[in-house]
């Protein structure tokens, strides 16, 4: 992994140059990239309350705007059934109206096995609402007391182009409907890219946040293992709508579990200058 | 049935010019019609998620449905349905004299002028008494599976089975595998021959843990076990019964007829808190079919575990796979398929079908199968609580009744945990 991290030091310094300096001519660009404060280092951390562990990398800024950290992998199923099994969260059922804003709340159990047969542990949490997403973020952020949330649209993009993405199919990086099997893979199973993240194309797409809390429509980025190769890349967007969770039948439907979207999951930003 | 009828074959005589005229009035032909005898009032009985679910797909499945009364044991489940139905529009507007609270609200209920289409939602061990009533008032049905949790509720189910065939009513059951389109395709091809004979069959539905409701100090013990209704055999028949029915049905879907004899075991690791009554949390069954064909079944609701909900026919000539929630549908071998298609949703394609046959004038009826396959499931139970092989005959003829004569809300005591071996 050292070698990695190297790697995404490197890509780092460069590409934090790209961001700032790229319309202007090379040799200004070369005289301002010392003045650049170096770039924080990725850490690991503990999912609060468990031994889950999970690692966030460093992504230079863009256009001048903040920098930020970002999952280097997806959410896992390890990762996210220690925030199911918080009693310090409070279940809150779909017919509950929300608690006050202070208030976190977690999943109630599903009639029905969440993982689809395709194993949790290591493999990315999936089929889960863009709610259930926003309350995770919150929950690690009040846990943590750092500034975990969703990425943006914009960031998630700036990521995965920043990474060297948009070439992650060619360069076999992303596991889509051509070769991931009719399944979505343990996260960090294939090669990471040049920021050191995995997965960003290919695997589970990605819940993103630009400000609406509704259950949707919700924007998921980079495709999946039931998306052609072909429409998967940094770009792809998927807008959620009422199929996604056609087949529960319930009233009301669940605001935390998805019937029918088993190619959507999701990872974590944590932004530079909040604590 | 004969006037609907009629009235349908002119609707269809006069149909071709009509039609024409009203789609150019941007009117739905069927929707006008359906004004008329085809009309289909809904009455719910058992106001929980899955009865407004449920009331919700049948009036979207079809045009000319809408809600006429509901009615449940408690309250504040019937105040909720009714406050949510009205997100149906119209359809779904329920004067308050047409909800009812309390035990006896499903007679009030079916009782009610408009109603001809029963959908019933409560726990199943109320199922077979709601199922009488129904078919004797002569109405259609749209009854949840299981429909029953006992060889004594079974008998009076087949016995309703026959009255509502001689009367012609329609019935259908929420065993919505049997509409999902990826499965009819399969099971056809199955049925033709497409692996050959049937050698043996696995069915599974393993997951986490199910929701529990912490009880409440006005709560009687009978309020407490009603609103925990999947931990309390009585009202749910036990997982293997409320949930895994599905599965077992599609192995007796596949199989044409249902097992012989189980040979099961089972317990209850997790949930030993009595918060969780007095029901198991995991059974393994060996369900023997004709011919020493045999299914292997397992269920299980434990959190953190290996989970899979799916079930696999293994032919002389290949095998299927089929999984709900993957929506995978396969044959493999030398009849390879696989059904890749958009399919309706299977919630509301049930009422789809179930209604189309009412108006066609040839309701289609489910509730044997649905019974038969209820009966799997129970015989399943008989064999873990007990520890002892249970042949069909032994499930159907059961004299134990498990819903409490003369129910009333007040004390009721927690039977104990079955122990194999040392029950009877």
């Amino acid at each position: 992994m050292s070698q990695g991290r190297s790697l995404a030091l490197v890509s780092f310094v460069a590409l934090a140059g790209l961001a700032l300096c790229g319309p202007r001519p090379r040799f200004i660009c070369t005289l301002r990239l010392p003045l650049l404060p170096p770039p924080p280092p990725g850490y690991t951390a503990t999912v609060p309350g468990s031994a889950v562990t999970f690692e966030m990398a460093p992504v230079p800024p863009e256009d001048g705007s903040t920098g930020f950290w970002i999952g280097r992998t997806e959410v896992t199923w390890a990762e996210y059934d220690v925030f199911r099994a918080d009693p310090q969260a409070k279940v809150r059922r779909a017919d509950e109206p929300p608690p006050g804003a202070d208030a976190i709340t977690r999943p109630t159990p599903p009639y029905a096995d969440e993982s689809f047969g395709f194993g949790k542990d290591r493999l990315p949490v999936l089929s889960i609402t863009h709610h259930a997403a926003l309350e995770y973020t919150r929950w690690l952020a009040r846990r943590t007391g750092l500034g975990y949330r969703l990425p943006t649209e914009k960031e998630w993009e700036w990521a995965c182009r920043a990474g060297g993405d948009e070439k992650a199919v060619r360069d076999a990086r992303a596991w889509t409907r051509d070769d991931a099997g009719e399944r979505p893979h343990p996260v960090g199973t294939r090669a990471a890219n040049a920021l050191g993240l995995f997965d960003l194309v290919g695997n589970v797409a990605e819940w993103v946040h630009d400000g609406s809390d509704a259950l949707y429509p919700q924007v998921a980025k980079g495709g999946s293992w039931a998306d052609p190769a072909a429409s998967a890349g940094c770009a792809t967007r998927r807008v959620s709508d009422g199929s996604w969770n056609e087949r529960d039948p319930q009233d009301p439907q669940s605001i935390w579990w998805h019937t029918d979207a088993t190619f959507v999951g999701f990872r974590v930003v944590r932004p530079f200058e909040t604590k | 049935m004969s006037d609907e009828h009629t009235s349908r074959r002119d609707f269809i005589r006069i149909g071709a010019a009509a039609g024409t005229a009203l789609a150019a009035q941007g009117l739905h032909p069927m929707a006008v019609h359906a004004a008329g005898s085809d009309a289909i009032g809904v009455g719910l009985v058992g106001c929980g998620g899955r009865g407004r679910g449920a009331t919700a797909d049948a009036v979207k499945s079809s045009p000319g449905v809408r809600v006429v009364a509901i009615g449940d044991a408690f309250a504040d489940r019937v105040a909720e349905t009714r406050e949510r139905l009205k997100e149906l529009g119209e359809a779904g507007i329920v004067p308050e004299e047409r909800t009812f609270v309390g035990l006896d609200a499903y007679q009030k209920v079916i009782a009610t002028p408009g109603v001809n289409y029963v959908i019933l939602a409560t726990p199943p061990g109320f199922r077979p008494a709601h199922l009488e009533a129904a078919v004797a008032a002569g109405k259609h049905v749209f009854t949840e599976k299981p429909v029953a949790v006992d060889g004594t509720g079974i008998r009076s189910v087949l016995a309703s089975y026959e009255a509502a065939k001689a009367k012609g009513l329609g019935i259908g059951a929420g065993t919505q595998r049997r509409h999902e389109q990826g499965y009819l395709e399969v099971m056809r091809r199955v049925r033709d021959g497409a692996i050959g004979d049937i050698l043996a069959a696995r069915a599974y539905w393993n997951q986490g843990s199910l929701w529990n409701k912490l009880r409440q100090p006005d709560w009687s013990d009978l309020e407490w076990q009603m609103r925990n209704w999947l931990y309390f055999t009585w009202l749910s028949g036990d997982h293997i019964v409320e949930q895994h029915v599905h599965n077992l049905d599609v192995v007796n879907w596949a199989m044409g007829t249902h097992p012989i004899r189980a040979v099961g075991m089972g317990g209850r690791q997790s949930r030993i808190s009595p918060d969780y009554g007095h029901c198991f949390d995991h059974f393994a069954i060996d369900y023997e079919y004709p011919n020493g064909v045999h299914a292997m079944s397992m269920c299980r609701q434990i959190p953190d575990c290996e989970n899979r909900v799916a079930e696999t026919l293994v032919g002389t000539k290949g095998r299927s796979e089929l999984d709900s929630g993957v929506r995978r549908y396969e044959l493999l071998g030398p009849a390879a398929y696989k059904f890749t298609g958009t399919a309706a949703n299977p919630y509301v394609q049930e009422h789809t079908d179930l209604i189309a046959s009412i108006r066609n004038g040839e309701p289609s009826n489910e509730l044997r199968a649905v019974a038969e396959s209820t009966l799997t499931a129970i015989m399943g139970r008989m064999s873990a609580y007990t520890g002892k092989a249970v042949t069909w005959e032994q499930a159907l003829n059961a004299t134990e009744a498990l819903m409490p004569a003369n129910l009333a809300f007040g004390p009721m005591p927690v039977p104990p945990v079955p122990r194999p071996g040392q029950v009877s």
